[in-house]
Parts: C-alpha cells; structure tokens; sequence
C-alpha cells in the first residue's frame, strides 16, 4: 500500500477511525471490570482493589495495552478532528431548512461534538486519578489501617507491606525529639532512615481515593474531603451519558466502515451496538451514585 | 391549493444569492413538484420577471436529472421518487415550502437550483467503466454464467442514476453511495474483474479529490436515495478498496 493512501485516503482515515474506537470498546470492557470491584466496600475489598491496582501498574503486558490505549485515544481524537474539518469543508454553505431528523439518528450527527465532550471528561479523569497515582510529585497515601488495642484501648496507624506485615506510620515521622527512623521512596517503598534498607513495599490506596472523591470520609488515611463530590458525580453521570450516545452510533458504525455488513449478521452487531451502548456506561455511571450515597 | 414559497435564488455562480418568497394559488394535488414549478415560472414570466432555473429531463424519474432539496429534504418528504414524481398532493393547503439547491462544495451553484454535478462525470471517468474489446468479436455477454443473486446486486447498484441527492442529503456531502454503487455495480460482476483493483483506488482518489467529504454512517444517504440504493455497497466499496490497496503494487 503506498503511503499517501495508508494517510490520505477517506476510506482509510475510516478504517483508523473504526479500528481504535472498536479497540477503546475493548479497553471500555477491561476498565469497567477493574471498576466494579469499587463496589466492594469493606477493608477487604479495599485491599484486594488496591492489590489489583499495584497488579496493573507492575504487569508489563498491562503496560503495552495501556500504551495501545493512550495511542488509540489520540489517533481517534486527532483522526476524528482532520475528519470533521474535512466534512465541515464539504459543504461551505449550509441549508436554510435541513430537516435531518428525517433521515438520521441524533447520535450518528453528533459524533464529533460527544467525542470532544469525552475527551474533555477524559482529560479531567485523568488529572483526578491518573496524575494523582502516577505522575503527582506528591507522595500518594499508601495503604494504611487503624489498629486499635483491645486491652488498652489505644490505637495506631499501621502500613501494610506485600509480605504482609504492619508498619507503624508513626515510624516515618520525624519530631523534634528524633528524626524519623523511616522513610518512603520511590511511591511505594519503605526504606529504614538509617542503612538505606529496603524493609518492605505497600500499596498505593487507590481504593480511598475513590472513595474520598466521590464523598466518603477519608481524611483518616491522608485523603482531604471532595467538598465537591456531588459534582463529581453528576459530572461523571453525565459524561457516561454522552458516551452512550456516542456507542450508540460508533460501535455498529465502526463495523460498517470495516466493510463488514452481511444480511445475517448486521442485525445482530446492531443489537449488540445497542446492549453495549446501554449497559457498559449505565454500570460505570453506577459505581460512583452508589459510593455517593453510602457516603 | 395555496402555498408559499420559499427558493433560493442565485444569478451566477459568483452571486451570493439568497432566499426569495413566491405566494402561489391554484396548485392541484395531481401536479408534479416540478409542474408547480412550471406554473410559478410561467407567472413570473408574465410579470416580466427572470424565471426560477432549475434541472429537469425525462420527468418519469430515471434520468437523474432533476435535484431540489424541498423542506430540508432531497427530493423533498416522499421516499423512494426523485422530485418530478413527488405529487403536489404530498402537501398541504397553506404549507411553506422550502426549495434550495444542492449544497456542496463538489457541487457548485450554476444559477438558482442548478448546480454543477460534473464532479460525478469525473469520478466516473476515472474508473467506472469496463474495457471491452470492440474489434468485432466481442464476446456475448450473456456467454458469461453470473451467479443470480449477483446479477440481482448488481442491478440493484445499477439503478442509481447519479441525481446527487446522497451527497445533497449527506451532512458531511460526502459521495460514497453513489461512487459505492458504482463501483458494486461491477465489482459483482465478471466483466469488472479486470479493473477491480485500479476502478476502486482510482474513484476513491478522485472522489476524495473533488472535495466531496467523508462517510459517517448516518445512513441518510440510503433513505433519502430516490432508487433507495443500500448501505450494503458502501460496506463493500470498504471492503473492495482495503482488498486493492494492501494488494496494490505501487
């Protein structure tokens, strides 16, 4: 294929077009499974979310897909922009009185406008959470418990370690009678102040900050209260909304521009269209409500 | 029947143009969209004003040559008729009608509702045809054994008579159901075996060329199409043109 049709062509800016936004399904599928272990509220269920996390930040073949996936938003954003303008070009002067609503489905007119409004919802996602786990120069809170003495009745802050073991945080912070005799490196790491040991690692506490930003508590575990966590949700709510009518149109669209449309089959990839449209945001949309109300 | 109207009227392809309002009196139900029109033209000559310009030929809907975008619609609200068989009787007594021209950058305004559709003719030229040998012993096409079914999709994409209305419909005035269809047309059958791979990269090129735009699937192209011409061949001009361009040799 020589290279001015793999670039220019409009069949196969199409193609890019249905080959990522059919891929960030797939990706939409792998995201929503990891989000609804949120439902699990209970510390064990915060453990295992937060264990999950560190799985998906240490596994390399998550690292490729999440490359892939960083890659597939840009192509489908930037294809989708020299498209639209490409398309606005065509038709230098509007009709007085169009009446498309006659002829096409709202979704299928507005795909550019609910993709830049996803894109708009990805990027401050990705500020709220991504940056805050990965990239911040702000110690993430690691996963830490409050233990509290039967007997005595006093209670402390413990980090838990991959091993299993308990770290008083109380051990990482210095006062004016000692410096601390601990410290915490590279995200994740706990090190002893003095040698430069590596005794141990936690885990980042993803599960709190989710938590925190969609309205619980979590100040105890180094976590300052959302004062705007019903925005959160109402923006969040919304933002899947728009994606839905997005997959309502996208995903049997993304067939079609693959050329794959048979009489037996394009019923059902419309169906499925449908479902996926439907039910993949909706159990999004879900997750933050619920945490929203057990707050 | 009383109407009014509103068309848009150009005097060139340099004029900016704009909407001008024609009260009419006296329509039948029984007329054609474009008689109406004949009646309005014949009025305005009498006042001694220019004449509304619009295309028309055959008026028995097969020639593809009349167009009009009639409230917001190609070919106006009924389906399946191009706009010399859409019926007065479709409207209203009182009704406003909206009547513009095709709107596209491929498609330039010649004057009034006439616009330039050679940017078709050229898309064609550029592949929409079959090189048959005409030195005296061309074969008999019907020696050729074709699949019924085959034959049957390749009439079906044969009967778009390239009126534009897709492109007219199309809110990116994108051409792909009329170039898809021509290039189904053949690509079903034996005799376009030969050029395939050429016909489709090459009335792609030219289509994309003329400045028609790009194809979302909002299928308005298919229900608006006055022979009702399907999606189907656009997912096979698809299919066709990522066959021919991972095999091409250039």
């Amino acid at each position: 294929m020589s290279r001015s049709v793999i670039l220019k062509s409009s069949i196969v800016k199409k193609y890019w077009m249905a080959l990522t936004g059919l891929f960030l399904c797939l990706f939409l599928v792998g995201h929503l499974l990891g989000n609804l272990q949120l439902f699990a509220a209970s510390e064990e269920g915060r453990r295992a979310f937060n264990e999950y996390g560190y799985f998906m930040g240490h596994n390399i073949f998550i690292k490729i897909l999440s490359y892939l996936t960083y890659i597939s938003i840009l192509f489908h954003a930037i294809d989708g922009i020299l498209l639209t303008v490409q398309n606005k070009k065509a038709r230098p002067i509007n009709y007085v009185k169009n009446n498309a609503g006659a002829n096409s489905s709202l979704a299928s007119r507005s795909m550019a406008i609910l993709g830049s409004i996803i894109l708009i919802f990805i990027v401050t996602h990705m500020a709220n959470f991504w940056w805050v786990v990965k990239m911040s120069s702000k110690q993430m809170p690691l996963h830490s418990i409050v233990y509290t003495d039967q007997k005595s009745g006093m209670s402390q802050d413990l980090y838990i370690t991959h091993s299993g073991n308990m770290l008083p945080t109380a051990y990482f912070e210095s006062s004016e009678m000692a410096p601390a005799q601990m410290k915490i490196k590279n995200g994740t790491e706990f090190y002893s102040a003095e040698g430069d040991l590596l005794i141990g690692e936690g885990y980042k506490d993803m599960h709190s900050l989710v938590y925190a930003f969609f309205g619980h508590d979590k100040t105890k575990y180094g976590f300052p209260e959302n004062k705007l966590a019903l925005w959160a949700v109402i923006g969040y709510v919304i933002s899947m909304l728009v994606l839905a009518y997005h997959l309502m149109h996208g995903f049997a669209s993304a067939f079609q521009s693959l050329g794959l449309r048979h009489p037996a089959y394009t019923k059902l990839i419309k169906g499925l269209g449908t479902g996926f449209a439907i039910i993949i945001p909706l159990l999004f949309a879900i997750i933050p409500i619920y945490i929203y109300l057990t707050k | 029947m009383k109407l009014t109207l509103k068309i848009w009227r150009q005097k060139g392809p340099n004029d900016k143009g704009q909407m001008a309002t024609y009260p009419i009196d006296g329509i039948d139900g029984d007329m054609s969209f474009l008689e109406m029109l004949d009646v309005l033209n014949e009025q305005l000559i009498h006042k001694g004003e220019e004449p509304v310009a619009f295309d028309h030929d055959c008026r028995e809907g097969i020639c593809g040559m009349c167009s009009l975008f009639i409230n917001g619609e190609a070919h106006g609200p009924d389906r399946g008729v191009t706009t010399c068989q859409l019926h007065m009787r479709k409207f209203d007594d009182g009704d406003t009608i909206y009547i513009e021209p095709w709107r596209a950058k491929a498609f330039p305004v010649i004057k009034d509702l006439v616009v330039d559709r050679t940017a078709f003719d050229r898309v064609m030229a550029a592949g929409g045809f079959v090189s048959v040998n005409t030195s005296g012993n061309t074969q008999d096409a019907n020696a050729i054994p074709i699949a019924k079914a085959d034959a049957d999709k390749a009439f079906e994409a044969a009967t778009c008579i390239g009126c534009g209305a897709c492109v007219a419909t199309c809110k990116n005035s994108s051409a792909m159901l009329f170039v898809s269809a021509k290039v189904s047309q053949l690509a079903l059958l034996p005799q376009g075996q030969v050029e395939a791979r050429d016909r489709v990269l090459n009335m792609v090129k030219k289509m994309d060329e003329e400045g028609f735009g790009n194809c979302t699937n909002t299928g308005a192209c298919e229900v608006e199409c006055p022979k009702e011409i399907s999606l189907d061949n656009i997912a096979r001009m698809n299919r066709e043109f990522m066959k021919a361009a991972l095999c091409h040799e250039d």
